[in-house]
């Protein structure tokens, strides 16, 4: 189920009602649980249990050698987390904001990204950089931005995004287990937005697949992260003047579910793109030239990409800024009289 | 100043108390280590310049700074190397067809072709991939120093950068990560004085670089990294307080880069010859050999021995690496992850398509480039 509120007296066996924040810890600690190798660090997740909580009761559970603070340094908790990586344990590094990773971008991009193939695949670099990122939290500029586009870029990175507490689980374990450096970037507007059901346990969602979170006829929306209810939403409105709206949860932007892509453009006909990043060279710009690579033939419209505008976040006019219902109304329309 | 500590005096004496005393089949391999480490730098640059291979970094100078020091360790310990380090290949007995594979990218190059010749990796010695961004692998140092300590391991990890490497965010990172939780680690800052064309002094106010480790509560040292002595002496104190548990040392070896920054470089257009001249004086190899001379190790036979057995040892490891095969063109979708993306695999097919068709690939393995 998606981020709905469920009702406890409801919930089947075996599965429990979480926030996605919730469901991340829960992630965290079945894999500490199951893998001896698996430590949490980060600035604040120690004793504090991060910033917004995702590492709450980890500490206390394993003990300050694999659930610690480090000093105020991206680069050296990215760094840090890349040899330990090399030497065979497994890091959980957590960047308390995506806005904050920059300092770690040489060692994400030039070691972590790298390893593997400039060793000849002799040295790997199984990691997860966990980070929560994106707007709708009034966090202002350095709060709030989606730079999931630089690591996209970047070969040898996976980059995965949750839009559901469920997946943010799954998606999560599967991270954790995956024998190379994964992105996990938490949308963090909805961490605490709805609560879903979520396995207890194992969950896993496999890396590199997507989700087709609402079936339709008409018209495409591809996204990931918080747009995914932005989308379900402005589908429901839609629907409501006829139109079918298939709305395509990513989970996995590297490696990206092409199939699962082309199959829905395909039968539809129409697409739309929506994505909180600036407009310019983001992912969605990536999406838009798969679809046109793959499925100009089919196409009956204009691919339209509904994103954040190329300015630096905002503050104060931040609800202007991030694509909201109308605005995916509007693309959708586009998608139909051009 | 911070005091600078020397064993080997200039006649090749050592001075009373200080001398390792290690014993003399192993003061005579230390010195076949140093002259075939330069022996194999010569030929590197040679093939260069022949057009043979595509670029080459030599460590010419510091053969007693990074083997007195690698000396220093267990072969289970591990290395996070700069890229002029190269006798600790030797020192770990890497073979040396493997190493010149590396220049020339071939089929028998562990790293598959994948970067500039001189960055090698080689995980049966425990010797991590060079990078060419400067100073990324003193976090990494600490991170698996961390690592170590949380597994119970008794690794010690010994990583080196440069003067240039000490301005770099990794080197404040790394020191201050395994201060902090006092990891197995040996910084080792190989002083040669210049990084590329900018002078030691333009680098730092500092008065040295090993001072630099008061601030991160860590013991610096400043060592002759010319006699290999005192640099494997500093060290072996500094790996033994690391395997203790007692923390992260930081060693400054004061050396001097012989040669140019790279094949690429000429340190003519921005070097002092006079400084070149009085640090020739200064050579390592020379003064180690003054040492075994005195100890009565050393002889003209011997020498002769050293320098014809390397040159052997070298030409045809040569001979055996150049008549390898070039990569397959599709070895470059290798590696990127441990599976092949879907994506990587449509992009591989693509230009196997191209290839089948004729006309493209055919410049490749070439050199020069």
């Amino acid at each position: 189920m998606t981020a709905t509120e469920a009702k406890t007296d409801t919930i089947k066996p075996g599965m429990k009602v979480m926030t996605m924040l919730e469901a991340i810890t829960d992630a965290m600690r079945t894999e500490m649980r199951n893998d001896d190798r698996v430590i949490v660090f980060g600035e604040d997740v120690g004793k504090k249990g991060g910033v917004f909580g995702a590492t709450l009761g980890l500490q206390d559970e394993f003990g300050e050698q694999r659930c610690f603070d480090t000093p105020l340094s991206e680069c050296g908790i990215i760094g840090a987390a890349v040899g330990m990586a090399v030497y065979g344990i497994r890091p959980i590094a957590e960047i308390q904001f995506l806005d904050f990773i920059y300092p770690a971008f040489d060692q994400i991009v030039s070691e972590a990204a790298k390893m593997r193939y400039r060793s000849g695949g002799e040295y790997t670099c199984p990691m997860v950089i966990r980070s929560p990122y994106g707007g709708g939290i009034r966090g202002g500029h350095y709060h709030s931005q989606s730079s999931e586009a630089y690591f996209c870029h970047t070969p040898g990175l996976k980059v995965v995004i949750p839009s559901t507490p469920a997946d943010a689980k799954g998606l999560l374990i599967a991270s954790i287990r995956d024998e190379d450096p994964v992105m996990f970037l938490e949308p963090k507007r909805i961490y605490r937005h709805g609560k879903g059901e979520v396995p207890l346990g194992e969950h896993v969602v496999p890396i590199g697949k997507g989700r087709i979170a609402r079936e339709g006829t008409d018209v495409t929306i591809l996204c990931y992260g918080a747009m995914v209810s932005v989308c379900e939403a402005a589908a429901e409105e839609s629907a409501q003047h006829g139109r079918s709206v298939e709305v395509i949860d990513l989970r996995t932007l590297v490696p990206l579910d092409e199939e699962m892509v082309v199959a829905s453009v395909q039968k539809t006909g129409r697409c739309v793109v929506v994505y909180e990043a600036p407009k310019t060279c983001g992912y969605g710009a990536e999406l838009s030239a798969i679809v046109a690579e793959r499925c100009i033939e089919h196409l009956e419209g204009p691919v339209v990409r509904v994103a954040g505008f190329d300015t630096p976040f905002p503050y104060t006019l931040e609800p202007l800024y991030l694509p909201d219902q109308k605005r995916v109304l509007a693309g959708i329309e586009k998608t139909f009289v051009w | 100043m911070s005091e600078l500590l020397t064993i080997i005096d200039r006649d090749g004496k050592t001075q009373k108390g200080e001398d390792p005393n290690l014993p003399p089949e192993e003061l005579k391999r230390l010195y076949r280590l140093m002259v075939h480490t330069r022996l194999l730098d010569e030929r590197g640059l040679a093939l260069q310049r022949q057009g043979r291979i595509g670029f080459y970094l030599q460590a010419t100078g510091q053969e007693a700074s990074h083997i007195g020091a690698a000396y220093a360790l267990k072969d289970s310990d591990w290395l996070f190397p700069a890229y002029r380090q190269p006798g600790i290949l030797q020192l770990r007995g890497v073979d040396l067809e493997k190493v010149i594979s590396e220049w020339f990218g071939n089929d028998g190059d562990t790293s598959k072709g994948r970067q500039m010749p001189v960055h090698y990796s080689y995980r049966e010695i425990n010797f991590v991939s060079i990078s060419s961004p400067i100073g990324t692998q003193l976090t990494h140092a600490a991170g698996a120093g961390m690592a170590a300590k949380f597994r119970g391991d008794d690794t010690v990890f010994m990583t080196f950068c440069g003067d240039g490497g000490t301005s770099s965010n990794d080197f404040h990172s790394g020191l201050n990560f395994a201060a902090v939780y006092k990891a197995p680690v040996v910084f080792v800052v190989e002083n040669n004085g210049w990084a590329i064309s900018v002078p030691q002094r333009s680098q730092t106010s500092s008065e040295s670089m090993a001072i630099k480790a008061q601030a991160y509560g860590m013991p610096g040292i400043r060592v002759d990294g010319n006699d290999i002595l005192a640099v494997y002496r500093v060290c072996k104190e500094a790996v033994d307080r690391a395997r203790k548990g007692d923390g992260p040392t930081l060693v400054e070896t004061v050396t001097y880069r012989m040669a140019s920054h790279s094949s690429s470089d000429d340190a003519v257009r921005y070097r002092d010859a006079k400084e070149y001249e009085a640090w020739q004086k200064k050579d390592p190899i020379a003064r180690f050999q003054l040492y075994l001379k005195h100890k009565k190790l050393w002889n003209a036979a011997f020498e002769t021995e050293v320098i014809e057995s390397g040159k052997a040892q070298i030409t045809a490891a040569v001979i055996k690496a150049e008549a390898r095969c070039n990569l397959p063109a599709s070895s470059m979708f290798d590696d990127v992850y441990m599976n092949l993306t879907p994506q990587l695999k449509a992009q591989r097919q693509e230009l196997m398509d191209l290839i089948a068709k004729g006309g493209v690939g055919a410049e490749c393995g070439h050199f020069p480039l």
